[in-house]
């Protein structure tokens, strides 16, 4: 053992030495981990039904990023009875493979996300952001009440879609060209027409009661009704890819 | 004179480059962003040509010493910076514990509101009170056992108040809204890239003053803080790489989405923890306790081996965050096994500092300031074992998504990171401003027994809270359905949510003592008061037992 000790003296008396083996020490469990992600089939395999989102959905998004929504609600249903039957079928991989960042959350103060899509009306959703006491008495969540009025300027959305195409998120050119008409669009059922050709399944309708205007409310609401609804996880597709993510 | 010309220019092109920034900003938050990065270039502008010396103006305000024969001025801001923050991250802790117990404390403003105080008070805690300590003491152990000055003085002091900007910018944008939305790297593009050239500046002084050293070995302090400085570059260097929407907003999106950015975060996450509060904590560890214990590190042979075995197998341990994700299987399992070998060379560690004490246990009993590392050293080894036993997955199926985790974290933060802070504070305020002693060393004892206190009301409160959530949440009636509606299992945490913020308020109390202590013993002044301990003496017990003749 003493020679350990008496070879470590070199490292000791040689700092260009320590730090190259230092580093060298804490790159390989990171590239060991990491890197196959990269090229592993479930990783990285598109679900039927998966899409970008909307530019309102991901305005939304950015609102539920800015307002730190993921430090109390996670989006990642595991793969027990107890959540899938709370919350629904547990999450797949692919199901997050276009959310810059991913919002899987670690901490569950308020329930799982992942499927709240379709699981309350709007304007339930408008009343519990606004005043989550009002419909759950037990709620500490805090009050949204600010997102009602604000009207929705989130930039140029064309910029915005741009980047995330940039990034791997597979936007036609007609939806990054066309996307700040298409944010005003979806909630507005009745000049929707072009939006729904180059979104076909998307929900198109005034989300925050108020049809006169585009607000933050409409923003956050169309993302939160839309979570969790892309992919039918009980297509032979969906299930098929399921049955290769092993030891869920 | 030409350095001056050069560094007048570049502070100059950073003015007009704020300026510019400002003026073309997309959205407000930026706006106010490059304002205050506008006003930090013009101080930094004008005390270059006017040739004032900050160190002078300080050193008048706050009392300092004049310069001894190390460079310490750097390292007397570090040391107050590390107080200040230290107790605005307490406070907003204590806060937002207070909001979750009754919301109604949220106040409907947006910029107070849970979401975004959250991340500005870990960000205040570990980045600003960790961070100082970090970059105080590793200034000052390194000049210690190089024997030598700091490398490059201008240099840092540029990462002294670089790094003070970065918390400035971090945490106004908090409030503001501004967030890569990713836990522990919120901060945005232009804030990332500012913390990058103020680390590139930290390295170059520590290992230049490495360098200059007169000591033919590398004392094992500085191979923690070695290794913890270039991880931390490689980590923040990775989960940041963002594309910025435009140049002149905001708003950035990560290159990596859904599994590969999580494994990316929890990489970058975990491993904040492990070199940001392990093991450039235990750079401090080694320097402080020994000198305070005022005996040798108990075997250099164990320094070596923890040391290569805790940094190696640190970075594995990861995955563990994403327990039954979506993340491929063999990843969390081998993020389990890793985690679970980690406890050992973390427990490496904690021997090698409690056993260092080995002939001086009493001081435990007579040093308040001694109590307080050995109580840190306790506590880490305590979070050491918790880690790994939560990140087996039949524990972690429970513990994940609930306040297990937080008071997890709590007992390695504020009993370790805030307990061998506060007892290295202790030892190098009286040092650093030529004090014979502290003010009180009552002081220290009341502040080591309210942290104390208050650490035990919060972990005790988060595991109770914890796996009553669990529990609840996974508990099913006899007719085969849950049991219990999500908003019952949140109605049940309440007590345990106000027996927490009890504690918090306790730790704050200590913080407090601390400032009072700290400040007294700045200005000169010291506390009349009876010693800690003395052997018993009763005069009346003093007599022969016989009756004495009268």
């Amino acid at each position: 053992m003493s020679s350990i000790v008496e070879r470590h003296k070199t490292l000791e008396r040689n700092v260009t030495l320590l730090a190259v083996l230092a580093f060298a020490a804490v790159t390989i469990g990171g590239i060991v981990e990491i890197a196959p992600l990269f090229w592993i089939d479930n990783t990285i395999e598109k679900v039927e039904g998966m899409r970008p989102y909307t530019p309102l959905e991901q305005a939304g998004r950015d609102i539920y990023v800015r307002e730190g929504c993921y430090v109390c609600h996670s989006q990642m249903i595991r793969p027990f009875r107890d959540e899938t039957e709370r919350y629904g079928h547990y999450s797949l991989a692919a199901e997050s493979m276009y959310d810059h960042p991913f919002q899987w959350g670690s901490k569950r103060t308020g329930p799982d996300l992942a499927r709240v899509g379709g699981k309350y009306s709007d304007e339930w959703h408008v009343q519990h952001l606004k005043d989550p006491r009002s419909v759950v008495p037990e709620s500490i969540m805090p009050t949204y009440q600010f997102l009602a009025g604000r009207p929705l300027n989130q930039g140029d959305m064309t910029a915005e879609l741009q980047t995330l195409y940039t990034t791997g998120v597979p936007y036609t050119k007609d939806q990054i060209a066309k996307a700040n008409d298409d944010l005003k669009a979806q909630a507005d059922p009745e000049n929707a027409t072009e939006f729904k050709k180059r979104w076909p399944k998307a929900q198109v309708r005034d989300f925050d009661g108020d049809p006169t205007k585009l607000t933050e409310m409409d923003a956050l609401v169309a993302y939160l009704q839309m979570l969790g609804t892309l992919v039918d996880v009980n297509a032979p597709a969906a299930q098929e890819d399921l049955a290769k993510e092993k030891g869920r | 004179m030409e350095q001056v010309l050069l560094r007048a220019g570049l502070w100059f092109g950073a003015l007009v480059l704020a300026v510019v920034a400002c003026a073309l900003a997309v959205d407000q938050g930026f706006a106010i962003h490059m304002a205050i990065f506008g006003i930090a270039a013009a101080i930094a502008l004008w005390v270059t040509i006017s040739g004032k010396s900050v160190d002078n103006a300080v050193r008048g305000i706050l009392r300092m010493p004049d310069q001894g024969r190390y460079d310490d001025d750097v390292i007397r801001w570090g040391v107050i910076a590390t107080v200040f923050w230290g107790i605005a991250g307490f406070t907003a802790g204590l806060w937002i514990a207070l909001e979750l117990t009754w919301p109604q404390l949220n106040l409907g403003l947006e910029w107070i509101n849970f979401g975004r105080l959250r991340p500005l008070h870990t960000s205040a805690v570990i980045f600003a009170f960790g961070g100082n300590a970090l970059i105080a003491t590793s200034f000052y152990v390194v000049q210690r056992t190089c024997r030598a000055r700091l490398a490059f003085p201008g240099l840092a002091r540029f990462v002294f108040w670089g790094y003070q900007l970065f918390i400035v910018i971090a945490a106004t944008g908090y409030l503001l809204g501004i967030t890569q939305g990713k836990e522990y790297a919120e901060p945005e593009w232009y804030t990332d890239l500012w913390l990058t050239i103020v680390w590139v500046a930290y390295l170059a002084v520590f290992v230049g003053t490495i360098i200059k050293r007169h000591e033919p070995h590398i004392y094992v302090a500085n191979w923690f803080y070695l290794s913890f400085i270039l991880t931390v570059a490689m980590l923040h260097i990775v989960n940041n790489l963002n594309i910025p929407v435009s140049l002149f907003g905001s708003r950035s999106y990560p290159v990596f989405a859904g599994v590969q950015g999580a494994l990316v975060q929890w990489w970058y996450g975990h491993n904040a923890v492990g070199f940001f509060l392990t093991a450039g904590f235990l750079g401090m560890m080694y320097y402080f306790v020994p000198k305070q214990a005022e005996r040798p590190v108990y075997s250099y042979r164990l320094s070596i081996i923890h040391f290569w075995a805790l940094i190696f197998l640190y970075i594995w341990a990861g995955p563990h965050h994403l327990h039954y994700t979506a993340l491929p299987d063999w990843a969390q399992t081998l993020g389990m096994v890793f985690s679970v070998m980690l406890w050992m060379p973390s427990w490496g560690g904690m021997i090698n500092g409690l056993m260092t004490l080995n002939g001086a246990w009493d001081k435990i009993r007579t040093d308040p300031i001694m109590r307080m590392l050995v109580m840190s050293l306790a506590f880490y080894g305590m979070s050491t074992f918790e880690g790994p036993m939560m990140s087996v997955k039949s524990v972690n199926s429970l513990s994940h998504y609930t306040d297990w985790t937080i008071g997890h974290v709590h007992s390695g933060a504020l009993g370790w990171n805030g307990m061998v802070t506060f007892g290295a504070l202790y030892y190098l305020v009286p040092r650093l401003w030529n004090r014979e002693r502290l003010y009180s060393l009552r002081m220290v004892n009341w502040h080591f027994w309210c942290a104390t206190l208050g650490i035990v009301f919060y972990a005790a409160s988060m595991w109770v809270a914890g796996i009553t959530q669990g529990l609840m949440w996974r508990e099913y009636g006899p007719d085969g359905y849950l049991v219990n509606s999500f908003a019952e299992t949140v109605a049940a945490l309440h007590p345990m949510y106000a027996l927490r913020a009890f504690g918090g308020l306790l730790y704050l109390s200590g913080g407090v003592i601390m400032v009072i202590n700290i400040t007294k013993t700045i200005l000169g002044q010291y506390r009349t008061e009876a010693p800690m301990h003395d052997a018993a003496f009763d005069p009346a017990k003093d007599r022969p037992i016989v009756a004495q003749p009268a």
